[in-house]
């Protein structure tokens, strides 16, 4: 076992662990091949286990013979262990970061955990394009399932099964591939059953500085245009970056080449600058000593929210392009596997009613970020505490799913989930015992990782009935209509649950929780009650005919 | 009416900031007391009701080629922009809502027409419904150390902005509250404002003492040292001045000040920093200007909000407030407050410490005591800070706004804390600007009794309690009495209130109120409740009457079932095994 050599002191005693807002606990520490752990070792004191993967960074501290190390985790959280002995301090330190750095993703913990649960119903295959294909079949006969990329050699970030027009063989696929970023040729992400209105996503064309053309590109989108209609492309980037994309070989559809289109351009910011963005704002969200001057000024530089606000507003512009203004529209940025996703995705959640229940986010999730190519691994290997280099690490997927909150914030009664959830995935997202967020591409995932035979699925976990409790939002009503956020500055907050999670007492906001909970539960008992209560009066009164018999 | 030129205009549209390219087309009328717009949209007849109370300004922008355009900005954060179609009319108008919106007689308020068809009998019990005598009785005052004093009966010998009746020491005498009071800006002396009964530390305010660089008066430190005493837990109490140390100095050369500690003995002196009302009054403005910004980036806002200081006076405000309770909570320790004249900052302060302290605060009759208590009788300047009348505009600032908005940050924290909703809080801030009800005309209690408000007008307090059910909190929880609250005062934890600057932007709230809907549900709640008491009663009377039937029917025997009634009937068969237990019964 190699985990043996990196573990030099597999054991302290006397380590104290500081949390915010609990209690001390003195206890034994120990470090295994996976979790750190500090137990006090009495029965009603709760232990602490964490994933080495859940450790963004560490500090060390040193005062005479004992030394601190503060450990920095991927979902925002700070602890701080006091541990007797320099020797042993320095090796707790030295494995914790060997350890929590691991290059081999067959090293993590997913290929190890073994659940404690029975697995009821296997999320792998919960959510398969074939079977969604067929609902979409169902509505439209314009569109068709290509096995073009089975072996994943034309674009190695799609998956094996994708949905393209119907007059649009694989061969044209081929030639659009090629004019393509990454070789991702435009699929269909969302039908819109309304007005029969589509969006797709796809990467940048290949127009290069001398404007190549690629008539088979013209073609497919163009063959999803009504007649006599035009449609919308949604550029996610700036016109500037977009033009400069052009000297590197990619660039934008040109206007003489797509007369039937129009297109639109937004300032969704690449990943570099949105990693920036986090660990500015994380850094000012944990510094207690701000002013309110400092701190409104270092949330104002961190452009978190500006970055939240165009989000938004781009999700929208997709969304009213299709379900207003009746219009085709076509989505990419650079590579398309990040801001075109934030796009997309978001755009369901405000026109598809099922994007807002449970299992209809879980597909969301695992069909316009999983199978769609999101690197997962590359974005989350570190988190708001990563230093140094970084190797394409951004929280495209937090944006998302904080961006998801803001909508249900505004509509609170429109999803079916609560903000657990979201938070679940945004922990998950980062370190977790599931195959779900492993590797970056359905090829890796199941051609090299085969994580679906190595591992458990999160929404094996997450869909039984008693975990499923926790994250049902009390106040769902279904509503079936497209929603509208607002998108002005003072409608976007700050999401609190994840970024002061750890800065706060949540006491007294979960107690509200639970009364709001309380009355909704104790409302619907008394309506039960009140039915039952009729039909035995309904069933007395037909008994107590001999009344009426002489 | 006098005023009124021109009572009617139509073809008036009303520009949307959202939506500028399709303004609201439809008529403008003026009468005495509002200023209406009615939009003529295919049916839908929306309708706008501005009180000319509520109008704090009145822009006339030069004429355009679409029209006239006329801007109203509102004390309750409501912005209109008219256009009208004729540049006679918009001037008419313009100078018809100059008028109205600055009258210049109390006589013109609108609490003094007001007629809500109520007797006199209501009129005075509406008055007497919130007492602050009560609230001293509550607090277990008088008591061994603390006196109920009528020495400013008549206003004259100590305070004209004080009530008639204060709450002084025991063991200071006459003369040393007169000397005090004569020691103290405008004879405002300490009086107790709080006095919490498990730690018998008290909250007591006053005005700056008239020190200059060095004059002293014995009779004030007598009076601080009694304040002192009258707390037998601890040895020594804190003086708070809630300025900024800079204006405190300033004052010196004025003949003002601050206490020296050299002079008082076991005083615990210290500055709080809350600024002045003129910092107060522009911080507003600038703020009340971001939230005006056409479709502003989120960087726009957040600096513009941070330019304007405004989140920095409310931590301020909500950090002395906390001192204050954690001094009288924590340290046992009495508080003795005050700020220049002792009736914004120290008011703002004393109250947000009473609602930290006392659970009774934060239910909706103990929120309007504290209004009456430590606003309305301690003599917090309504007319002048509210601007009613036309009068100096550098004596209109926010104060009492800046308070509510204490409370609301507070709301947000402490979710099951309060009896109230926002709404309770929004509306007693409009109300107070509205001057439909006497409470909040005139500066002090004496010129309320000059102007005889309680003969002539009506109190807001029984109306708004004929709403309550609209302004209660679904998530409140009457059991949550331990301690005081701790609010967390990290600059982070204070939001932008929207639901108060941004109110009539409807689009930028969540489209859905959970508020509302657990209103409902608790509504809901009762009936369903009613409706199942209902309910047992008829299936009793049902199963009763079919049991006499059968059991007539089955056994012939009628004389046994004289003695069973109805009552007894219902409660045996509250078992399951009700039907078998009265035969049982009867055999």
């Amino acid at each position: 076992m190699e985990f043996a050599e990196l573990i030099k002191t597999p054991r302290v005693d006397g380590v104290v662990l500081h949390r915010p807002f609990l209690p001390l606990v003195e206890g034994t520490l120990c470090l295994t091949g996976h979790h750190l752990i500090l137990s006090s070792r009495q029965d009603n004191t709760e232990e602490l286990w964490l994933l080495h993967a859940d450790i963004d960074f560490i500090e060390k501290r040193f005062v005479g013979s004992s030394g601190t190390i503060i450990v920095k985790c991927k979902d925002l959280r700070i602890i701080q262990l006091d541990i007797p002995g320099m020797e042993e301090c320095l090796n707790i330190a030295s494995s914790i970061e060997a350890l929590s750095t691991l290059d081999s993703v067959s090293l993590m913990y997913p290929f190890f955990y073994r659940p404690m649960f029975e697995v009821i119903e296997d999320g792998w295959n919960l959510f398969l394009p074939e079977e969604s294909f067929k609902d979409l079949e169902s509505m439209t006969d314009e569109w068709r399932l290509s096995e073009v990329n089975r072996d994943f050699s034309i674009c190695p970030s799609y998956p094996p099964l994708v949905v393209v027009p119907k007059d649009t063989d694989d061969d044209t696929l081929l030639k659009v591939a090629s004019f393509r970023h990454g070789g991702r040729f435009p699929v269909l992400s969302y039908y819109h059953k309304k007005n029969g209105m589509v969006m797709m996503r796809a990467g940048q064309p290949l127009i290069g500085p001398n404007g190549r053309r690629c008539k088979e590109d013209e073609k497919l989108i163009n063959a999803t245009l009504r007649a006599g209609k035009r449609g919308y492309i949604i550029d996610t980037r700036a016109t500037a970056v977009a033009q400069q994309a052009k000297a590197r070989g990619g660039g934008f559809e040109q206007e003489a080449n797509y007369p039937q289109w129009r297109r639109i351009h937004k300032t969704i910011e690449r990943y570099s600058v949105l990693q920036d963005s986090l660990i500015k704002l994380v850094e000012a969200c944990n510094d207690q000593s701000h002013s309110m001057d400092r701190w409104l000024s270092k949330l104002e530089a961190s452009n978190w929210l500006s970055h939240i606000k165009e989000i938004l507003t781009t999700a929208c512009l997709a969304a009213q392009c299709i379900d207003r203004e009746g219009a085709t529209v076509l989505v990419h940025g650079t590579e398309g596997t990040d801001s075109t996703l934030q796009v997309t995705s978001l755009a369901q959640i405000l026109l598809d009613p099922s994007c807002r229940t449970i299992r209809g986010f879980q597909a969301l999730v695992e069909r316009e970020w999983l199978q769609a190519g999101h690197p997962f691994q590359h974005r989350c290997a570190q988190s708001a505490y990563s230093s140094g280099k970084l190797h394409g690490e951004a929280p495209i997927f937090l944006l998302f799913l904080d961006c998801t909150w803001q909508i249900l914030r505004q509509f609170p009664c429109s999803f079916e989930f609560n903000e657990n959830f979201l938070v679940l995935l945004f922990e998950h997202a980062y370190a977790t015992q599931f195959g779900t967020f492993l590797g970056n591409s359905a090829a890796e995932r199941s051609a090299t990782l085969k994580l679906p035979q190595k591992t458990v699925s999160l929404w094996s976990w997450v869909n039984r009935p008693q975990e499923m409790e926790g994250f049902v939002n009390p106040l769902y009503e279904p509503n079936s209509l497209v929603i509208w956020p607002s998108v002005a500055p003072q409608s976007l907050q700050l999401w609190e649950g994840v970024f002061l999670r750890w800065n706060r007492s949540s006491k007294c906001l979960d107690e509200a929780y639970e009364e709001m909970v309380h009355i909704i539960e104790y409302n619907k008992e008394l309506q039960k009650k009140v039915n039952s209560l009729r039909r035995q009066l309904a069933q007395l009164e037909t008994e107590g005919s001999p009344l009426h018999t002489p | 009416m006098e005023h009124i030129i021109t009572p009617k205009v139509e073809h008036v549209k009303l520009l949307d900031r959202y939506n500028a390219k399709n303004p609201a087309i439809g008529t403008l009328y003026l009468t005495a007391t509002h200023l209406i717009y009615v939009e003529t949209y295919n049916d839908t007849r929306k309708e706008a009701w501005i009180l000319h109370h509520h109008i704090s300004s009145v822009e006339k922008l030069p004429l355009s080629t679409s029209g006239c355009p006329l801007i109203i900005r509102c004390k309750n954060f409501r912005l209109l922009h008219l256009l009208l179609p004729r540049e006679k009319e918009c001037q008419n108008v313009y100078q018809s809502l100059l008028r109205l919106s600055q009258p210049v007689k109390y006589e013109e308020l609108f609490a003094f027409l007001y007629n809500p068809k109520q007797n006199e009998q209501q009129r005075r019990e509406g008055w007497a419904f919130i007492d602050t005598a009560t609230d001293f009785n509550r607090m277990g005052l008088p008591n061994d150390y603390w006196e109920i004093s009528d020495l400013n009966k008549d206003y004259e010998v100590m305070c004209s902005t004080y009530p008639s009746t204060l709450v002084v020491p025991k063991i200071a005498s006459q003369a040393t509250v007169m000397g005090s009071a004569k020691f103290r800006s405008r004879g405002r002396l300490p009086a107790l404002s709080y006095f919490h009964r498990e730690t018998k530390a008290a909250i007591c305010r006053c005005s700056q003492p008239l020190s200059g660089f060095s004059a002293r008066c014995v009779e004030d430190e007598q009076m601080l040292q009694a304040i002192s005493q009258a707390n037998p837990n601890c040895p020594f109490m804190y003086v708070v001045d809630t300025r900024p140390k800079l204006n405190a100095m300033a004052n010196r050369a004025a003949g003002k000040g601050y206490e020296n500690e050299g002079n008082y003995s076991n005083i615990r002196f210290n500055f709080q920093g809350i600024e002045n009302i003129h910092v107060m009054r522009n911080s507003l403005q600038k703020l009340l200007e971001v939230c005006a910004l056409k479709s502003p980036s989120m960087s726009d806002y957040l600096t513009g909000l941070e330019n304007s200081g405004w989140l920095r006076h409310i931590k301020a405000v909500m950090d002395a407030g906390v001192f204050l309770a954690k001094a009288v909570a924590d340290e046992q320790a009495s508080v003795l407050v005050h700020c220049s004249d002792g009736w914004d900052r120290t008011a703002q302060v004393c109250s947000v410490a009473c609602i930290l302290l006392d659970p009774f605060y934060r239910t909706m009759k103990g929120l309007m005591m504290l209004l009456e208590k430590e606003w309305i009788s301690m003599g917090h300047k309504f007319t002048q800070r509210c601007g009613f009348l036309d009068g100096d505009p550098k004596e209109v600032s926010p104060v009492f706004t800046q308070f509510v908005e204490c409370v609301w940050n507070l709301t947000e924290q402490f979710p099951c804390a309060f009896e109230f909703n926002e709404r309770f809080l929004i509306d007693i801030h409009d109300n107070i600007y509205a001057c439909q009800f006497g409470n909040f005309i005139g500066n002090c209690q004496k010129e309320r009794e000059e102007l005889k408000i309680q003969e002539t007008t009506f109190s807001l307090w029984p109306f708004l309690l004929k709403q309550q059910e609209w302004y209660r909190n679904p998530l409140y929880k009457r059991s949550v009495k331990s301690g005081p609250l701790r609010p967390n005062t990290l600059p982070l934890h204070f939001k932008f209130w929207c639901g108060m600057y941004n109110r009539f932007d409807k689009g930028m709230h969540p489209k859905q109120s959970v508020l509302d809907l657990l209103l409902a549900l608790t509504q809901k709640k009762t009936e369903s409740e009613r409706k199942m008491t209902d309910l047992q009663r008829v299936s009793g009377i049902l199963r009763f009457e079919y049991f006499h039937v059968t059991f007539k029917q089955n056994y012939g025997l009628t004389n046994k079932l004289r003695y069973i009634n109805f009552k007894d009937w219902t409660q045996a068969v509250q078992g399951s095994d009700g039907f078998n237990v009265v035969i049982d019964q009867c055999m």
